[in-house]
């Protein structure tokens, strides 16, 4: 007996032997991203190695307003992801019901479409988005831009189908006896069990807007209509600019996220984890 | 479950339109555009114009090779560590669970324009941490962004430290759907415990490593930010160049929709010949 726990024992330092420098490893550039955040711009670029915070974020957070108006474009990012999320957990989880709770005609066909643009490149709708969203249209530099042609997602609608496939049919059953009308059935029945999965989806959903940066950049490219990864990503690479500011900017945009992440890491998980496990 | 074809048609609706307006009619608007020519106005039919311009062309063939390189190389590393990841972080043994999983997991929530930045600041020639480190140990530095087999590398390393934690999050919870009792009996018949993960573990895995593949290979074959941002427009000199960016530059730099919508169908044949075969190949062995 002793002999097989030590055993275990060395197999558990091993595992740790290993597993720690690669988790130090994968810290390591959040780490750098606040330790650069804190530091003057010639402390970044000097000869020394430099490990450790300093006190120089919220001058850097100053040189950043001052290369962009970097506070704007948050109140965008904000505004924006919240509408998407609020939305998108609405059209999809509706359309989940009716896959999950109908019989209907077309429903193998409409299941197969989803399924079918799982594996299609976004970059094969990017352009005609982009002539109808700014010329056909003329939304471009708009919050309608930012938000609508984005709602459309498959992976959550496959999640909802699921979440509301398991739910038990007598539930509904009974309240279709009473009379209730369907969409009323959705709304104060059927969403209200479902809420942890609701919550899964729209943290993966908020997050995907927050961090979405192509298509804000091709249609949102005013100044001032920005979103703040865009606002961010123009400074990268220009001469002149303060790299300890786009470092506070980094910080900003995703430091809150991580915060969110180990709060909620469960639905996170599970959001993630949602398209490939049944 | 009952037929009620107009019921489930409201609850669609909203959904279904947003996805005609939005996705199907421009993949039959790409497809259309790209046989024409759109630099004139207006636009004109013509056939050959853009396609022909990509079968003899250099900078398509460049991009292209770089993509099926990066592809080639990164999703099958990125993979395996995902792998590595998941079995370590599902062992009973591990204590402290939580840090390791938010080490791992963490670059998930991390935007492309806030890491593109770190990476660049921590690998440059003279002043990143990277390359000091490098020298506090006694190697030479490495020039990250002048040459290109060092930028391809940076631009694998980058994509493979966001993405790894998310695939393992996906293979971490197919492992936990796979029934405890399979692994109780194997130990008791005195199944090693590496025999367990090749016997048990990967075979029932399978159709989740499959969904990570397709989703990690159409991911790749779209990269755009980190050859955009990283290494400044697909630098050294195009070395890095991708499909995603020559897009880019095709279709909102020149204003050539026409040649880009080419390329976007090109993309999007080779992700879909890629998981077919993917497909194809993973059935075959059941």
């Amino acid at each position: 007996m002793s002999s097989l726990s030590s055993a275990r024992l060395r197999r558990s330092i091993a595992l740790h032997l290993f597993l720690t420098p690669l988790a130090l490893i994968w810290l390591f550039p959040l780490w750098m991203m606040v330790v650069f955040s804190t530091m003057p711009d010639n402390g970044i670029f000097s000869p020394g190695i430099e490990l450790l915070p300093h006190g120089n974020f919220v001058d850097n957070f100053n040189n950043l307003q001052r290369d962009t108006n970097f506070v704007g474009a948050i109140g965008i990012s904000v505004s924006v992801a919240v509408t998407y999320t609020f939305l998108s957990v609405l059209l999809t989880s509706m359309a989940g019901w009716a896959l999950a709770r109908y019989q209907f005609v077309g429903k193998s066909g409409v299941v197969g479409i989803i399924f079918g643009t799982i594996t299609l490149p976004y970059a094969v709708v990017l352009i005609p988005q982009f002539i109808m969203v700014a010329r056909d249209f003329q939304l471009a530099n708009t919050w309608v831009a930012l938000i609508v042609p984005p709602l459309f997602n498959s992976l959550g609608v496959l999640f909802m189908r699921q979440s509301f496939s398991m739910m038990p049919d007598d539930l509904f059953d009974a309240a279709r006896v009473e009379g209730v009308k369907e969409w009323r059935i959705f709304l104060f029945v059927a969403l209200p069990l479902a809420r942890p999965m609701l919550a899964a989806l729209a943290i993966i959903l908020f997050l995907a807007s927050w961090n979405n940066y192509l298509w804000p950049l091709l249609i949102n490219s005013q100044p001032g209509s920005m979103t703040a990864p865009v606002a961010l990503g123009t400074l990268i690479g220009l001469t002149k600019v303060s790299w300890g500011g786009i470092m506070a900017g980094a910080v900003m945009l995703t430091v809150p996220m991580l915060i969110v992440f180990v709060l909620l890491q469960r639905h996170f998980i599970a959001g993630i984890a949602a398209g490939a496990v049944k | 479950m009952r037929n009620r074809n107009a019921t489930a048609y409201r609850f669609l609706a909203p959904y279904l339109l947003i996805f005609s307006v939005f996705w199907v009619w421009p993949i039959i608007s790409s497809f259309i555009i790209s046989f024409q020519a759109t630099r004139t106005v207006p636009w004109r039919f013509a056939p050959g114009f853009n396609w022909g311009r990509l079968i003899g062309d250099p900078a398509f063939f460049n991009a292209l090779k770089n993509t099926l390189l990066i592809l080639v190389i990164q999703v099958p590393v990125m993979i395996a560590l995902a792998m590595v990841m998941a079995v370590l972080l599902n062992s009973p043994l591990l204590k402290a669970r939580g840090l390791y999983r938010f080490a791992f997991f963490a670059p998930v929530v991390v935007g492309e324009v806030a890491y593109s930045a770190v990476f660049r600041l921590m690998f440059s020639l003279d002043f990143g941490i990277v390359n000091k480190l490098l020298n506090s140990i006694g190697l030479p530095k490495i020039d990250w962004f002048s040459n290109v087999t060092p930028a391809m590398a940076l631009i694998m390393i980058a994509v493979t430290w966001r993405w790894a934690g998310y695939n393992a999050i996906i293979l971490l919870a197919g492992m936990q759907s796979i029934p405890e009792d399979v692994y109780e009996a194997a130990t008791l018949d005195r199944v090693s415990k590496l025999k367990q993960f090749f016997y048990i573990t990967l075979p029932l895995l399978k159709p989740v490593i499959v969904f990570c593949l397709v989703l990690s290979i159409i991911g790749t074959m779209q990269l755009f930010t980190e050859p955009f941002l990283i290494t400044e427009r697909g630098g050294p000199g195009g070395g890095t160049e991708t499909l995603g960016l020559l897009l880019y530059r095709q279709g909102f730099r020149s204003l050539n929709f026409g040649y880009a919508s080419a390329v976007a169908y090109t993309m999007a044949a080779l992700a879909i010949a890629i998981t077919l075969a993917q497909l194809w190949l993973t059935r075959e062995k059941q």
